[in-house]
């Protein structure tokens, strides 16, 4: 334990003595279980005792403790049949669910893991909305997918599944096999009643309902909002997400560590090699494995890259719904380089798949820095070229400047990390913040902003770019010889002369390819720096070879459930801009 | 009977016919043209390749796209307005294509004698033809975006009217600068008055010139000023609910626009087809008179690469921006060079000097 947290356990013991069911500090996240009726006050405390500063609220989600095992003595059987046993049977705890929320201090650089154990009879506990802001989309999660019911929440439905869908799907009880179980009344959500307008308003003059997207250019991916417009100008919006909901963390549930890797791909699919290092990282730390250091620099470079490219799509497409066309496709060309490069490594463009855990599928191709420093010595025109059409073009800047103005305390409040958060003046970047492979031997600077609207949001992403190149130019210099992958024998591959040679090789490669990687009992969350902001990968292992619960942190989700209110009061083509902005990729959104 | 073939050919009726179908046909192609050019020229400046599988350089990629929208099912949704539908790309067509008529392309043309002035239609009224049919136009997005019975082609339509209505002030006041400048409302008249640099429109009307400039592009509907059919925020505006020829029409008929409007600039500010440094002769010669319709030409296709470099470079603007723009910066500065204008022309007769160029 080190002071800070500590701090953390001593103030609530001092504070809230009774609420404190245990607390620990696995992996060197700081857990401490609390009881339900005490979660209001103890937030309350968590948030604003100044010793603690939790100001941002990072993440909510439920787990099933049906049929799971934490001892660490547990032999894992092959396969644990889920489905078919009550609560009661197996190994199941007192407690059958849990609601687990992460939160963090960017002042105080400290993190706790609250869980709050929930029984099956009485699934309600207090909605943390009134204190954080951002929790409000991530409950709205919690029951959608465990039915909690959050008491106080402003407007609790589902969010990613249907509304006629039936059951709760990340229940460990609902057989993942099965079709959709949609019930037969269908309740029509009507926005004027939602909204609570009077009728006679609508459509007679005075407003008019507008459903923009599902497929509507400006959505770049599937969302809807439906707007009451008053001429141009919006007075509410609701946004409606969840069209690209695909049961992620469920089928990540039912597949085996190596096989998860595919999927993180297609979270943020604009920067797929992020992905795979965040969840990388949190299955080594399971593990407790050390990842070689040519590895670690690699990663480096290519998750350098990738941010380039995300935030060239963002700012391409960005401008693109302000009208400016040409950036998107002028920007196609340096992106086709680097697409190029990561296909030399890999074989894949797009979703790469590239990493494994404790390193990477194979070393980098020998042309590999050359080419590098090729790209890097073409990529400072391209960005310099759209900065100088844009940056201090009149007509970007009155489209711009002064939308969606955001505070620094909104921003944390929402929940806002990455790009967003830093637009607003908040230098929080998990490089800067907590280096992770190797970062801290790189300059670099974190750009902030000053007002975090749409203009600013532009240029911290420009400016991120050209400290992408830094750090690159910086890591190229020296990558370190040796392996890209650890010789740890639980989950890297044998030589194949071994496998040939040798029983014992013959049978790690047996044991790797038939029953995958087999992860200790333990709970972890990591956390890296991707495009869009703090991406976390909270995973649960019980043993058995799959993961038992697998929650990611999309970073814009909670950047995402600002929108609403970020577009009250603008016009129709504020609200193309602002969604531009923010970089929201279904993919990651939904899950 | 006599039969003198000379002089069926050079009748005012044959010529007139001939006049119309080589410049509606000359049109159209241009159009045709336009699109690919737009196209190779965008993708010019975004470093791609453009259209280049329809013929040798995509010079067939128009011709294909002709028949893909002639040949296409035309499809009437049954939620619209069916007459008003099938009007409305008419009534956005027609206009555009009828400003060309009184834009002079050439000087005098002497064949076996004869004077024949390359203008279709040399109204003395050219002015006033100019800016009533240049207002019709808007009639086509107002009647489609509202047929259409669609919340984003009506709010494409209301786009359209507010924006060409509101700029449209600023465009007849800019004119009038031109009216003042050189007294007459004959085309023919004010190219004719433009034969030295410094008596073209634009030296003539520095201030007047970039309204003008402005407001072109919001009567065009082109970047930055693409509001009714901007398609990040309308899908597509006013011709949503549009496919088949009826789409190709809107499309045509923004097309049309662009080459009559910067026509009509040419015309009005960049001395039609005056060549510069060549003295107006009395009674020009064959080649010199072609000459003049090559200046025509080239300087029409200056303008409209002008207005294709803008579109692919500016972001739009937004609608309050656009009316505040419009009402509050476009329209007193119109005003302002208005007086200006006559300001100018006073002081000048006050001091015994011709205000306008010698005829």
């Amino acid at each position: 334990m080190t002071l800070d947290t500590k701090a953390t356990v001593r103030v609530l013991k001092e504070r809230h003595p009774e609420a404190i069911l245990h607390a620990e500090d696995p992996f060197g996240n700081l857990v401490v279980t609390i009881k339900r009726e005490d979660l209001l006050e103890v937030c309350k405390t968590l948030k604003t005792h100044p010793d603690l500063d939790y100001k941002l609220f990072l993440d909510l989600c439920g787990v099933d403790n049906l049929n799971r095992n934490q001892g660490p003595q547990f032999q894992a059987p092959y396969h644990v049949h889920l489905q078919g046993k009550g609560p009661g049977g197996g190994t199941v705890q007192n407690h059958r669910f849990e609601a687990v929320y992460h939160l963090y201090s960017i002042d105080k650089k400290h993190r706790v893991r609250l869980k709050v154990p929930l029984e099956e009879s009485d699934l309600s506990l207090e909605s943390v909305t009134p204190i954080w802001k951002g929790a409000n989309w991530f409950e709205r999660e919690a029951f959608d997918m465990f039915g909690f019911q959050f008491k106080g929440h402003p407007y609790l439905r589902r969010i990613l599944t249907h509304e006629e869908f039936v059951g709760y799907p990340l229940r460990k009880d609902y057989d993942a096999e099965e079709r959709h179980r949609l019930s037969r009344t269908y309740e029509v959500v009507d926005i004027e009643e939602v909204l609570a307008k009077p009728k006679e308003d609508m459509e007679t003059g005075e407003r008019m309902v507008l459903s923009i997207g599902p497929a509507h250019p400006a959505t770049h991916g599937v969302y809807r909002f439906q707007v009451v417009l008053d001429g141009e100008r919006i007075e509410e919006c609701q946004t409606e997400i969840g069209y690209l909901h695909r049961c992620f963390e469920k089928m990540c549930e039912t597949h085996d560590y190596n096989q998860v890797m595919p999927y993180v791909d297609r979270l943020n699919y604009l920067s797929a090699f992020m992905n795979n290092v965040g969840y990388c990282m949190a299955v080594e730390k399971l593990l407790g494995i050390e990842v070689p250091e040519r590895a670690m620099r690699i990663h480096v470079i290519l998750s350098e890259f990738n941010r380039i490219m995300d935030h060239m799509v963002c700012i391409g497409t960005n401008l693109v719904d302000l009208g400016a066309l040409t950036n998107f496709w002028y920007f196609f060309q340096p992106r086709e380089e680097i697409y190029s490069l990561i296909e030399s490594c890999c074989g894949a463009r797009l979703t790469v798949s590239y990493a494994r855990i404790g390193g990477l599928m194979w070393d980098i191709p020998k042309d590999f820095i050359p080419r590098s420093k090729e790209i890097l010595k073409k990529l400072p025109k391209f960005i310099n070229d759209v900065d100088k059409m844009n940056t201090r073009n009149v007509i970007f800047r009155r489209r711009t400047v002064g939308v969606s103005d955001m505070t620094a305390e909104d921003a944390v409040d929402w929940g806002f990390t990455g790009p967003c958060l830093r637009a607003a003046g908040v230098p929080y970047d998990v490089r800067k913040a907590h280096p992770y492979y190797g970062y801290d031997q790189f300059e670099f600077d974190v750009p902030i902003g000053t007002r975090g609207d749409v203009y600013d949001r532009y240029l911290v992403r420009m400016e991120e770019m050209r400290q992408s190149i830094r750090i690159i130019e910086q890591a190229l210099k020296d990558i370190p010889e040796g392996p890209v992958i650890t010789d740890d024998k639980r989950v890297a591959m044998p030589p194949k002369e071994e496998v040939y040679t040798n029983i014992e090789a013959l049978m790690q490669q047996f044991k790797l390819v038939m029953e995958g990687i087999q992860v200790p009992p333990g709970e972890v969350y990591t956390y890296t720096e991707a495009a869009n902001g703090e991406l976390g990968f909270y995973i649960i292992s019980d043993g058995t070879g799959h993961p038992y619960r697998f929650k990611v942190r999309p970073p814009c989700f909670a950047v995402f459930q600002a929108f609403d209110s970020m577009v009250k009061g603008g016009l129709i083509a504020d609200l193309v801009a602002i969604l531009g902005s923010l970089n929201i990729v279904a993919g990651e959104l939904e899950r | 009977m006599e039969f003198n073939l000379i002089e069926i050919l050079l009748s005012p009726v044959t010529i007139t016919i001939v006049k119309v179908l080589l410049v509606f046909g000359g049109l159209m192609i241009g159009i045709l043209y336009l699109t690919l050019a737009e196209r190779k020229f965008s993708a010019y400046i975004q470093g791609r390749i453009g259209p280049n599988r329809a013929g040798r350089y995509g010079l067939l990629q128009p011709v294909a796209d002709g028949i893909k929208f002639l040949f296409k099912e035309d499809v009437i949704p049954t939620h619209v307005d069916v007459g008003l539908f099938v009007i409305a790309p008419i009534l956005a067509l027609t206009p555009a294509l009828m400003l060309i008529a009184i834009v002079p392309f050439g000087n005098e043309l002497i064949l076996y004698g004869r004077r024949i002035p390359l203008q279709i239609a040399d109204i003395d009224v050219g002015i006033i033809y100019l800016l009533a049919v240049a207002s019709v136009g808007v009639y086509g997005a107002i009647i489609g975006g509202w047929a259409s019975n669609n919340k984003y082609s009506l709010l494409g339509g209301i786009r359209a009217s507010s924006q060409i209505i509101s700029y449209e002030v600023s465009f007849i006041l800019a004119v009038i600068g031109i009216v003042m400048t050189y007294e007459t409302l004959r085309l023919s008249e004010i190219v004719q008055l433009q034969d030295s640099f410094l008596n073209w429109g634009i030296f003539r009307q520095p201030l007047g010139f970039p309204i003008f400039l402005i407001a072109t592009f919001a009567e065009t509907a082109r970047m930055p000023f693409d509001l009714p059919e901007a398609d990040a925020e309308l899908v597509a505006g006013y011709h949503t609910e549009y496919g088949s020829i009826k789409f190709g029409s809107f499309q045509l008929a923004e097309f049309a626009h662009l080459i009559t409007s910067s026509a009509v600039m040419a015309t009005l500010y960049f001395g039609g087809w005056q060549i510069p440094g060549v003295a107006v002769n009395e009674s020009p010669s064959l080649a010199l008179s072609l000459a003049g319709v090559g200046s025509f030409l080239v300087k029409t296709s200056i303008i409209i690469f002008f207005f294709i470099l803008v579109r692919w470079t500016v972001p739009r603007l937004r609608f309050d921006q656009l009316m505040q723009f419009g009402w509050k910066v476009l329209l007193p500065i119109a005003l302002l060079n208005i007086f200006l204008t006559g300001l100018w022309i006073t002081l000048l007769r006050s001091r015994g000097l011709a205000s306008a160029p010698a005829r």
